[in-house]
């Protein structure tokens, strides 16, 4: 079939709203661009493990150490889903893991912060789970089958996560002096990485035309940005916290929230290598991935020397 | 529940009970720094999942232990506000995890240890625990399952992974002897029928850790572990113990008496 046919068969899905699937046609740049993009966000799974497993042995109670752990751990099965997903379009989990150990690919630059103190585990459940949240919700609709059902099983684990934050978050506010400085210390430290989370503004982000045309993307970094200030404000309120912006306020015209300027040269230096974590993040992966090679091999070997004991 | 009262006054095992909660907990402890670091993303999971269920059984018998106690006793104060001279864990499961073949194999011993202590405990007289034990003995079958599978194929998959499975033995032996020297509670409850009489479980332990050691092309390991006095059990600890209480309990300790 010549390739304008190809082509047309392609646009007419994306149009009548029916899934492109593994052994479906389609441009080599959609394949490219989201090889990327299911890439970069399972490796952000897999690296997001890091900065809130640090604090499963020293969670506060046996009740938050319990949901810590099942929380990182859901983390990993996200990551799972996510490769799979990625596999079906002709990468392997060798090559992308690669990728995120060569630093080739990305991985979300929240996870590039440290986490100092209790609070932070639970102002990333409700700030960066829910920015996850948000991008997320509308990719359960993304045009390529596999990420988007990928994507509704990790959604609902999602959603959990953040209550489960904001939860932690409360319990702090209505706690002691001392607690509540920290739940705010954290929000001051958190509430800017997690608006950089949706990534630059549109009139600069090289990829949202094309993905928006794909049908990848349903909606703009900066409508999400603003959706996910009109919400947390709200909910800082019910916190009783103060979101570390002077320019935030109402605008009764648009009915939504103004805010401040992000400080865009801190994303990009976070996104090029230079946060406080950037390294260290790297070097856990590449530790684990360094000492587990020798655990990977008597896998295989065992599984080899069984397999020809049965066809022998 | 006034009936219950009139049996523990006399029979309380609350010691047995913190005895049986913080091998869980400790063991599920040093299981979970596995968690984000696992040698692949599939054993990363399964291994925080057994985690979970430990820490899971943990909390069942903290719970019931500050029921016995009464007093505002909680799980927490029972797991946070304890020195580690309080706790009554096996030094096995203290120890540091090393490779992956360090955890497999104390995995595997404790597992097989908790798998036939369970299945007596379901006889005991006490309700709770009998409860307890039927619910943990399902998850635990699985453990059992899962670190006999990995000793297989540690011992039978590369030269590097056998050697290093034989190293772990030699790290760990020492220290399954514990398991079985009964502890004064231990004795106490046992004689009650509240408890399980550990010595009496050492031969079908000894059985199952043959048959997977010889499937995993390992020798059979031999002489006993560690001396004639349970050491753990009666509080007497290693420096490793302090290390993890140190960090588990450090928010509790910062901030006393802070809701979390
Ligand atoms: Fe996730
Ligand atoms: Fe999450």
């Amino acid at each position: 079939m010549p390739v304008q046919q190809l082509e047309k068969i392609f646009d007419d899905k994306l149009e009548k709203e029916i899934r492109i699937e593994p052994r479906d046609w389609m441009p080599d740049n959609y394949r490219k661009n989201l090889i990327r993009m299911i890439g970069q966000h399972a490796h952000s799974e897999i690296v997001g493990m890091l900065p809130e497993g640090e604090w499963i042995t020293r969670a506060p109670s046996l009740r938050r150490k319990a949901t810590l752990l099942a929380k990182v751990q859901d983390e990993a099965g996200h990551g799972l889903y996510l490769y799979a997903a990625a596999e079906t379009m002709g990468i392997s989990r060798e090559e992308m893991n690669d990728q995120l150990l060569t630093g080739k690919a990305k991985y979300s630059s929240i996870f590039n912060y440290p986490t100092l103190t209790w609070a932070d585990i639970g102002a990333i459940g409700w700030l960066v789970d829910g920015a996850a949240i948000m991008n997320q919700v509308p990719l359960c609709r993304t045009s390529y089958g596999p990420y988007a059902r990928a994507m509704i099983r990790v959604c609902k684990e999602e959603s959990f996560h953040q209550r489960q934050g904001f939860e932690i978050l409360l319990t702090l506010c209505r706690g002691s002096k001392e607690q509540k400085e920290m739940a705010q210390d954290a929000l001051n430290r958190w509430w800017w990485p997690s608006l950089m989370m949706f990534g630059p503004n549109d009139d600069n982000s090289p990829h949202t035309a094309q993905s928006m045309k794909w049908k990848i993307k349903r909606f703009t970094n900066d409508e999400l940005r603003q959706k996910f200030v009109d919400i947390c404000t709200d909910q800082a309120k019910v916190l009783g916290l103060t979101i570390p912006d002077p320019d935030l306020k109402w605008n009764e015209e648009k009915k939504q929230y103004d805010f401040g300027k992000i400080n865009w040269d801190e994303f990009w230096n976070v996104v090029n290598g230079n946060g406080p974590c950037n390294k260290e993040r790297i070097a856990a992966r590449i530790k684990a991935h360094e000492d587990g090679k020798w655990v990977r091999e008597a896998a295989e070997a065992y599984a080899s020397k069984k397999k020809n004991v049965k066809a022998a | 529940m006034s009936e219950n009262h009139i049996n523990i006054s006399t029979n309380q095992p609350f010691n047995y009970c913190l005895h049986l909660a913080d091998n869980s907990l400790i063991m599920g402890h040093r299981l979970s720094e596995w968690t984000g670091h696992g040698p692949m993303l599939e054993q990363d999971i399964a291994i925080s999942n057994i985690a979970l269920d430990l820490i899971g059984q943990s909390r069942n018998f903290y719970q019931y232990a500050a029921q016995l106690k009464g007093e505002g006793t909680t799980e927490d104060s029972l797991a946070y506000l304890r020195e580690a001279n309080e706790f009554k864990n096996i030094l096995l499961v203290e120890l540091p995890n090393g490779d992956w073949a360090k955890t497999i194999l104390k995995l595997f011993f404790f597992s097989t240890y908790q798998y036939y202590l369970y299945q007596k405990l379901i006889n005991s007289s006490d309700k709770q625990l009998s409860a307890i034990a039927e619910k943990s003995l399902k998850e635990v079958t699985y453990h059992l399952r899962w670190s006999s599978e990995w000793v297989i194929r540690l011992g039978d998959g590369t030269e590097e992974s056998n050697k290093r499975i034989k190293n772990a033995l030699d790290e760990l032996w020492a220290y399954t002897g514990e398991m079985f020297l009964p502890s004064t509670y231990e004795t106490e409850y046992a004689e009650n029928n509240i408890g399980v009489d550990v010595s009496s479980i050492k031969i079908d332990w000894d059985k199952k850790v043959n048959e997977i050691f010889e499937e995993a092309t390992l020798p059979s390991p031999n002489g006993e572990g560690l001396g004639v006095r349970s050491f753990g059990k009666e509080g007497n600890h290693t420096q490793h113990l302090q290390a993890i209480l140190k960090d588990m309990q450090y928010l509790q300790r910062a901030y006393p008496g802070c809701e979390w």
